[in-house]
């Protein structure tokens, strides 16, 4: 009972929708998941319907063409787009819904970190970049910093390139550098969640193979959800993907299937490259 | 008439125009340097005035204005940041936010003698300041929040939302991350902003004849305690500052020497403000170099 | 449900009462301006107004009267309050400079908008940036030291009055006006005149009947920009126009304004009194005209947003 019972066949063999739950199929815990999430920018509904749930210590990838809503879904996870648009239905941490005004919004981001489009490093140093968020969270013992910002810069891959400059401004690093380090910052808060929204598309080829690589270390600690438009990224490094269209999740299911043997047609014709 | 002669005799008097403009600088600042340099000396700057007798100097008036400049500054850039820290960052589109940009529209356009008449009747009588540097800088203070929250909402609207949210997605606040990044990252423009409104509040004058006065009485540049009468610290001695005396000395000076000393004063009035601009260009280019480089 | 996460997550964090204090104290920073504002009307109404209410000045006789002379009762038992001479002094000094500024702004923001926008970043940017920074009491020390001379040459008499008056404020609001000017041009698009010129017309063709009218709104808030600068404006007038309170009959007659009875006036009188009270009731005439200066500007700025 992979497939959701009110998706029904229609007559030429493809589904209107398929949304697969990880749970049945892995002994992987549920980390985060969406019931009944719409979001509003006034009175404009942005995202329709959004029930997806996502295995711990996985990569899952969305996909879909611009303005299918697959950023939007996203930024809402950690309610980032609080006070910009309205959220609306469940978002189980762990158990925990954290939509709900209750919840102290500034915890549930660190442990739910993000890493942007653009790469956004403070204008700092390189050190200063990293130990930001420490030090405003009380840690100031200096060895334990330096300690921090090792393992997380190497985490991120970029300890090698950046280890003697620690101290110069971060806005001179490259721009895959740069979001390296974003990552790295995100990291040095000990998270349990990643969202990456669309962390590749600012980056040139080889930058980005890097990130591809990074990310496909950082899995075995945490649990990665990445937005891109990249087709062939979310076929390299994800183990399950969801196709958006018009602001609602169509299908989700293991990567592998979403690229051979998707069960919606519209997927088909994306993974195809027919619009998007 | 033909339209191409019109277009000819349109140009050339636009030409006309702009260079009587450039002329009229000209012979402003000319006139102010060439007639005030050969006031200006050591003993000029630094010895106190005379009211009777020429060979007086400016000393004590130049101390005080910037004296007043610094404790203006002092109040006013705290208020002036929360101010544009809230209207940027915090401020709803509601009928309060239109009320608050309306009050601060009216205040940058108040008269500057009515805001000096406000500061008189509120400090130096109904608080009993008296004629104070005290006084003049709350006066000042009104006359610049204005013009300063502005600039300072700007420097910060330049910031791009990404490095919000860069301290957001992180599990901080949006108050830690407006004050410990944003902020810095729009130094550059804020300081500029200031530092131009320094110059402004340097040749003010009309809120001050009523609030820090217009008498310099003498003061002893040894004693920095500010709680002594004589001491240049001390906040509630009047100060007639550089622009007063200015105005005082052509209003009802009886010193003979009134005009050279008026002389020397606007200039050195005009090279300070001049100044302070060439500074505004100068820090807001090397800060910004600094932050952004390697 | 987990319960550990859920208390974690339900604790108030130390970003979120920092969040709280900072949203507050710069709420505060911002209201302190609001209420200083409140505050400055407030006052200098109930002062302004006590001259009516307190020593029963009718309203009509003070902006009507012709004679100032707060220590004199006239022939009804009333004092002498007319501020017919400075309200007239304070409105023909800024309409004059407002006159004479006008086309030396508007002609200088065209020439460095679209005649020769290379001179006018290099030369004329800098000259205008400068021309705002020089204080106003040197405006005033060079009225009186080579205008009110060059008047008195000219013109006979004491040099004081309504033209010393009107030519230093004229300095005065220039680069205010001619900066506001280049911004309403520049905010013209450009294709309008790419359009007008591929048309067949000729440059000042399409300045005249094209940018021009495009740009009028903002050109007529610069405009009444400075002429609210010019009747505010306090020290730099009193310096040059004689301070005499008489309705102004000629133009190099010694003359009055607001501000300049304000200037001279308030440290000579006690608090409290007729005379002091009266001082204060121009002072509301002051802030009013300003306040309308304002509404002006407003109105034509949604005028402006209307008709574009």
């Amino acid at each position: 009972m992979l497939i959701n019972p009110s998706s029904p066949h229609s007559d030429d063999g493809w589904l209107d929708r398929n949304i697969v739950d990880p749970s049945l199929k892995s002994e992987r815990p549920i980390v985060l998941e969406t019931k009944q999430l719409h979001v509003y920018y006034g009175d404009n509904e942005a995202i329709h319907e959004g029930d997806l749930k996502f295995p711990e210590h996985r990569i899952s990838a969305l996909i879909g063409p611009s303005g299918s809503g697959k950023s939007t879904y996203l930024r809402s996870l950690n309610r980032m787009n609080d006070g910009i648009a309205q959220v609306t239905g469940e978002i189980l941490y762990r158990g925990v819904d954290v939509n709900r005004p209750e919840i102290d919004v500034y915890e549930m981001r660190r442990r739910i970190g993000m890493v942007f489009q653009r790469p956004n490093p403070f204008s700092k140093s390189i050190y200063d970049n990293i130990t930001f968020a420490l030090k405003r969270r009380g840690i100031t013992d200096k060895k334990k910093l330096d300690e921090i910002v090792e393992t997380s810069l190497k985490q991120a891959a970029i300890w090698d390139e950046v280890k003697d400059k620690l101290k110069k401004s971060a806005l001179a690093l490259s721009g895959g550098q740069q979001q390296r380090l974003c990552i790295a910052r995100a990291l040095a808060v000990k998270p349990d969640i990643l969202l990456l929204d669309e962390p590749a598309s600012a980056l040139d080829p080889v930058s980005t193979s890097k990130l591809e690589e990074t990310l496909l270390k950082l899995k075995e600690d945490y649990t990665i959800i990445i937005v891109t438009h990249n087709m062939q990224q979310a076929a390299r490094i994800s183990d399950y993907t969801a196709f958006f269209n018009m602001g609602r999740a169509l299908e989700y299911d293991e990567t592998s299937r979403i690229f051979t043997s998707p069960k919606v047609q519209l997927t088909n014709n994306y993974v195809a490259g027919d619009f998007g | 008439m033909n339209s191409k002669i019109s277009n000819r005799i349109a140009i050339a008097t636009l030409y006309v125009i702009a260079s009587t403009i450039v002329v009229i600088l000209a012979a402003l600042l000319g006139y102010i340097i060439i007639s005030g340099l050969p006031a200006i000396s050591w003993h000029f700057l630094t010895s106190p005035a005379r009211a009777f007798t020429s060979g007086g100097g400016i000393g004590i008036q130049l101390f005080n204005s910037f004296y007043l400049l610094i404790l203006t500054m002092i109040i006013s850039f705290p208020i002036a940041l929360g101010a544009g820290i809230y209207l940027n960052e915090y401020a709803k589109q509601n009928w309060v936010t239109s009320l608050v940009r309306t009050s601060i529209e009216i205040l940058s356009s108040l008269p500057s003698v009515v805001v000096g008449l406000f500061g008189f009747l509120i400090f130096v009588v109904q608080f009993g300041f008296g004629f104070s540097i005290l006084s003049g800088a709350f006066a000042l203070t009104f006359f610049n929040l204005p013009l300063l929250t502005r600039s300072i909402e700007e420097a910060l609207a330049a910031v791009p939302d990404e490095q919000r949210e860069g301290g957001l997605a992180l599990g901080l606040s949006k108050w830690e991350t407006v004050l410990h990044i944003i902020v810095p990252a729009a130094l550059p423009t804020i300081l500029t902003g200031v530092i131009l409104s320094a110059g402004r509040i340097f040749g003010e004058a009309a809120a001050l004849i009523f609030t820090a006065g217009q008498s310099a009485p003498a003061l002893n540049f040894t004693d920095w305690n500010p709680f002594n009468i004589s001491s240049p610290l001390n906040p509630m001695r009047p100060a007639e500052t550089l622009a007063v005396h200015i105005w005082k000395i052509n209003s009802e000076g009886i010193m003979p020497d009134a005009k050279a000393i008026s002389s020397g004063s606007s200039a050195v009035l005009v090279i300070s403000v001049l100044g302070f601009n060439l500074l505004a260009r100068f820090v807001g280019h090397r800060l910004f170099k600094r932050l952004t480089a390697g | 449900m987990n319960n550990k996460l859920q208390k974690q997550l339900l604790k108030r964090s130390k970003a979120s009462k920092l969040e709280r204090f900072g949203k507050t104290i710069s709420f505060l920073a911002l209201m302190l301006i609001t209420v200083t504002v409140f505050a400055i009307i407030i006052f200098v109404a109930s002062k302004g107004l006590s001259t009516f209410f307190s020593n029963h000045v009718n309203v009509i006789d003070f902006l009507t009267g012709k004679d100032w002379n707060p220590n004199v009762t006239n022939s009804k038992g009333q004092p002498e309050v007319g501020a017919l001479p400075m309200i007239s002094g304070s409105f023909v000094v800024t309409i004059l400079s407002a006159l004479l500024a006008t086309p030396f702004a508007i002609g200088t923001a065209i020439f460095m908008n679209e005649i020769s926008p290379h001179r006018g970043a290099k030369i004329l940017q800098p000259v205008i940036e400068l021309l705002v920074g020089i204080p106003s009491v040197v405006y005033g020390f060079i009225g009186l030291t080579v205008v009110v001379p060059a008047i008195r040459s000219v013109f006979g008499g004491s040099g004081f009055g309504i033209l010393a008056g009107t030519f230093v404020l004229f300095v005065m609001i220039l680069p205010t006006v001619t900066s506001m000017s280049v911004d309403a041009l520049r905010s013209v698009p450009r294709y309008y005149r790419e359009a007008a010129l591929a048309l067949g017309a000729t440059q000042w063709q399409t300045i005249y009947k094209v940018v021009l009218r495009a740009a009028t709104p903002g050109m007529l808030t610069a405009i009444v920009f400075g002429m609210a600068r010019a009747f505010g404006e306090a020290l730099a007038v009193q310096m040059v126009i004689g301070n005499a309170a008489l309705l102004p009959t000629s133009l190099v007659s010694p003359a009055s304004t607001l501000t300049s009875v304000l200037t001279t006036g308030i440290g000579n009188t006690v608090m409290g009194s007729l005379q002091n009270n009266a001082l204060w009731s121009l002072a509301l005439v002051l802030l009013i005209m300003s306040l309308i200066f304002n509404l002006v500007i407003r109105l034509i700025g949604r005028k402006g947003a209307m008709s574009k």
